[in-house]
C-alpha cells in the first residue's frame, strides 16, 4: 500500500503532537534539569519538524499522487486474500487459542492458509498436522512452553 | 589470553550437542539464506526463540553459524534466478545471473563460496585480535564516548544508506519512542505505559523483531506468490575450478573487499549489504577492465562476496565490546547475549573470556564448514529452490506465532509481533527503512542514559562532550556521517555525475 507522503507526514506530525501533549504529566526530576520527559519531548519534536518536512517536499513537488494508492497485485484477488488471511489469521489465533486450544487453530489456521497460498488438499492437511505435531515436541515437550490444551483438555489428560 | 583460557573455549566448542547445534544452524541458515525472501535477519529472529532455551556458547554458535550460512547462500538465486537470496548479495546479483546466463554459473557460484569464506575468516581475524585489544581501550571509556559512539552507530545506519535520509530519521525517531516506553530510564518513571503491567518492563524486543524482518516479509512474499521461479542453469558442476588462479589474479581486491568489509561492518550501524554495495562499486573503480563490469564479470563478485561476509564477523567488534549493534543481525544478537549473562561491554573479555573465545572458535569453524556444505547447498539448489512456498510460509508464520509467543509465555508478544510486522510491511512499501528503527530501540536506553549522565558531568555543557580526545574524535566522525547527505549532494554537483 503506498501511503502518500503528505498523509504520512501528517500522520507522523499528529503522533508527535500526541506524544508532547502526554508527556506533559511526566513529573519533573527533583534538583535536576532533565526529567523523565525530556528524552521523549526530543523524539516527539524531531516526528513533528521530519513529518512537517515530509508533508512539504510532498506538496512542493510538481506531480500530484493520490492519498493512497494500491499496487498492481492489489487488484487481483489472490493477493489480496492471502495478504488478509496472513493478518486476520493472526488475529483469530490471539483470540480464540486460549479457548481452542493451540493445537486446533494451529492446524486450522495452518490449512487455510497453504489452501489460500495454492497448495492441494493432498499437501495441505499431512503438512498443518505434521508441523504443528513438530512445534509441539519442540515447544512444548523440549522447550516446556506452555502451550494452552484449550478444548483438548479433557481429551489429552 | 592464557592456555588455559583457549583449552577452556575449545571444550566448550568441541562439546558434541555444540557441534550437533553448530550443523543444525548451519543447515538451517543455508536454506534461509538460498530462498528469496527469506533473509538472514530473519534467520536470526527465528533462531532466538530457540537459543532461548540453550546455554550461551550453543544459543550463539548457532546464530553465528545461521548467519554465515545465509549470507553466502544468498548467491545461490542471485546467479540462478536473478533474485539475491538476501540483501547483502543484491550487489552483484545482476553480475551473477549474466555469467549464469553466459554459461559460467559454476565460476560464479564457486566465487561466491570461496571469497565469502574468505572474507569470513579474514573478518573473524580482526574480530579476534581487535576487540579484545579495543576492549583494553574502552575500559577507559566515560559516558561522552559511549554517547558518541551510540549518535554514531544510529547516524551511520540512517545516512550511509542509498534511500531518503528524512525517511531514515523518521524510522530512527520511531524506534527510539519504542525504546522509552517502561521504566527504564534514568528516572524509572513508567512512561507510556498507560497503567498496563505487560508495558511497564518495556517492549519486549524479539516479538517486535520477528515481526518487523519475518512477518513483514512474509506479508511480502504471499502478497507476489504469483511468479513461478525459473532457474537459469539447471545442472552445476564443479564449483571449485578456477577458483585459485582468481585468487592469484585478483589478490589485492580480496583484500580490498574483506577489509573494506570488516571495517564497514564494525562501524556501528552499517552491515554487510552496504560492504557489499561499497565494494562492488570500488571494485568497479579500481579494475583494470571496468567496461566487461556487469556483462557477467567475476571481479566485482570476488570482491563483494568476500566484503559481505567479512562484514559480519566486523559487526560483532563493536557489539561484543560496547553493546552498540553493527548491523541489523547484532542487534538481534545483542539481546541474546543480554539474556544469556553475556553482557557486552569491554569487561565481558575478561569475565568471560572462555565463552568469548568459543564465540571466536564458532567463527572460524563456521567459515569452513561454508566450504563442504556450500556445495551441498549449491548442488541441491534445484530442489531448494523448488520448495513449495504455499506450504513453507504458513510454517514459518506458525513458528514466528509460537516463537513471539515463548519469550514470555504471553499472547502480547503475539499481538506485538503482528503490529510492527504490518507496520514495517508499510513502512518498506513507503521507502522508510526498518534498520534504523531496530537499532533505535536497542540503543534508546543507552542513548538516553549516556547523554543525560553527560549533561550532569559537564553541567548542560555541549561543548563539555568534546573535551575528551577519544570521545572528541567520536563526536567529530559522528557529525561527519550525519553532513555525508550534504557532502555527497555537493560532490555530485561539483562532478556533474553521481
Amino acid at each position: 500500500m503506498k501511503i502518500n507522503d503528505a498523509l504520512s507526514g501528517a500522520a507522523l506530525v499528529a503522533l508527535g503532537a500526541a506524544v508532547l501533549w502526554h508527556i506533559q504529566g511526566f513529573p519533573p526530576m527533583p534538583g535536576q534539569k532533565f526529567g523523565p520527559a525530556w528524552f521523549p519531548g526530543l523524539i516527539a519534536a524531531g516526528l513533528i519538524a521530519c513529518g512537517a518536512l515530509l508533508a512539504a517536499t510532498r506538496l512542493r513537488a510538481a506531480t500530484r499522487d493520490p492519498l493512497l494508492a494500491l499496487p498492481a497485485w492489489a487488484r487481483r484477488a489472490r493477493p489480496l486474500a492471502s495478504l488478509a488471511a496472513v493478518v486476520v489469521g493472526l488475529v483469530v489465533y490471539v483470540l480464540a487459542v486460549d479457548t481452542l486450544g493451540f493445537h486446533i487453530t494451529a492446524v486450522a489456521l495452518l490449512i487455510v492458509w497453504s489452501r489460500l497460498l495454492g497448495a492441494a488438499w493432498r499437501f495441505a492437511l499431512p503438512v498443518a498436522g505434521g508441523a504443528t505435531g513438530i512445534i509441539h515436541l519442540a515447544f512444548y515437550k523440549l522447550l516446556k512452553v506452555p502451550l494452552p490444551w484449550g478444548l483438548l483438555k479433557g481429551v489429552v489428560f | 589470553m592464557t592456555l588455559a583460557v583457549l583449552s577452556q573455549a575449545l571444550s566448550l566448542v568441541l562439546d558434541p550437542y555444540v557441534l550437533w547445534v553448530v550443523f543444525a544452524s548451519a543447515a538451517f541458515g543455508l536454506f534461509v539464506g538460498a530462498i528469496p525472501g527469506l533473509t538472514a535477519t530473519m534467520a536470526t529472529a527465528l533462531l532466538v526463540p530457540v537459543t532461548f532455551f540453550m546455554p550461551p556458547v550453543p544459543a550463539i554458535a548457532a546464530i553465528v553459524t545461521a548467519t554465515a550460512m545465509a549470507i553466502f547462500a544468498g548467491d545461490i538465486p542471485s546467479c540462478l534466478l536473478r533474485m539475491p537470496g538476501t540483501a547483502a548479495s543484491a550487489a552483484y546479483t545482476d553480475e551473477a545471473y549474466a555469467m549464469t546466463k553466459k554459461g559460467h554459473g559454476e565460476m560464479a557460484l564457486g566465487a561466491g563460496l570461496v571469497f565469502s569464506a574468505v572474507g569470513g575468516l579474514f573478518g573473524t581475524a580482526v574480530l579476534i585480535t581487535a576487540a579484545p585489544a579495543l576492549a583494553e581501550v574502552a575500559l577507559k571509556f566515560s559516558s561522552f564516548e559511549y554517547f558518541w559512539l551510540v549518535v554514531l552507530g544510529l547516524s551511520s545506519a540512517v545516512f550511509l544508506t542509498f534511500g531518503s535520509p528524512l525517511k531514515g530519521v523518521v524510522s530512527l525517531l520511531l524506534g527510539l519512542l519504542v525504546a522509552a516506553v517502561g521504566l527504564d530510564n534514568p528516572a524509572a518513571f513508567p512512561r507510556f505505559t498507560f497503567g498496563n503491567a505487560e508495558l511497564s518492563g518495556g517492549l519486549t524486543l524479539i516479538p517486535i523483531m520477528i515481526g518487523m524482518f519475518a512477518v513483514s516479509e512474509i506479508l511480502r512474499n504471499v502478497a507476489a506468490m504469483e511468479q513461478p521461479w525459473e532457474m537459469a542453469q539447471a545442472r552445476i558442476g564443479n564449483v571449485f575450478t578456477g577458483m585459485w588462479r582468481l585468487a592469484k589474479r585478483y589478490p589485492l581486491g580480496i583484500l580490498r573487499g574483506s577489509a573494506l568489509g570488516t571495517a564497514i561492518g564494525a562501524l556501528p550501524g552499517a552491515g554487510a549489504d552496504i560492504a557489499a554495495w561499497m565494494s562492488y562499486a570500488i571494485s568497479k573503480k579500481f579494475s583494470k577492465e571496468p567496461e566487461k563490469f556487469g556483462t557477467g564479470h567475476v571481479e566485482g563478485i570476488v570482491e563483494a562476496g568476500a566484503s559481505n561476509n567479512s562484514a559480519l564477523a566486523g559487526a560483532w567488534i563493536p557489539s561484543l565490546v560496547f553493546g552498540i549493534p553493527g548491523d541489523s543481525i547484532t542487534a538481534i544478537v545483542i539481546g541474546v547475549l543480554y539474556i544469556k549473562g553475556l553482557n557486552p561491554g569491554p569487561t565481558v573479555f575478561m569475565e568471560k573470556a572462555p565463552e568469548m573465545y568459543a564465540i571466536f572458535f564458532i567463527f572460524i569453524i563456521a567459515n569452513l564448514l561454508m566450504l563442504p556444505l556450500g556445495v551441498a547447498a549449491i548442488k541441491g539448489a534445484k530442489q531448494l529452490l523448488r520448495a513449495p512456498r504455499e506450504l513453507l510460509m504458513p510454517v514459518i508464520l506458525l513458528f514466528c506465532i509460537v516463537g513471539s509467543f515463548a519469550i514470555n509465555n504471553s499472547l502480547f508478544g503475539v499481538v506485538l509481533m503482528l503490529v510492527f510486522g504490518l507496520l514495517a510491511y508499510v513502512m518498506e512499501e513507503n521507502g522508510f527503512p526498518v534498520a534504523p528503527a531496530i537499532l533505535g530501540m536497542v540503543l534508546g536506553a543507552m542513548l538516553e542514559e549516556h547523554f543525560i549522565s553527560s549533561m550532569i558531568k559537564s553541567d548542560g555543557r555541549l561543548l563539555g562532550f568534546f573535551e575528551r580526545p577519544i570521545a572528541g574524535a567520536l563526536g567529530g566522525l559522528a557529525l561527519l556521517v550525519i553532513a555525508w547527505p550534504l557532502v555527497r549532494a555537493w560532490l555530485e554537483r561539483k562532478g556533474g555525475k553521481p
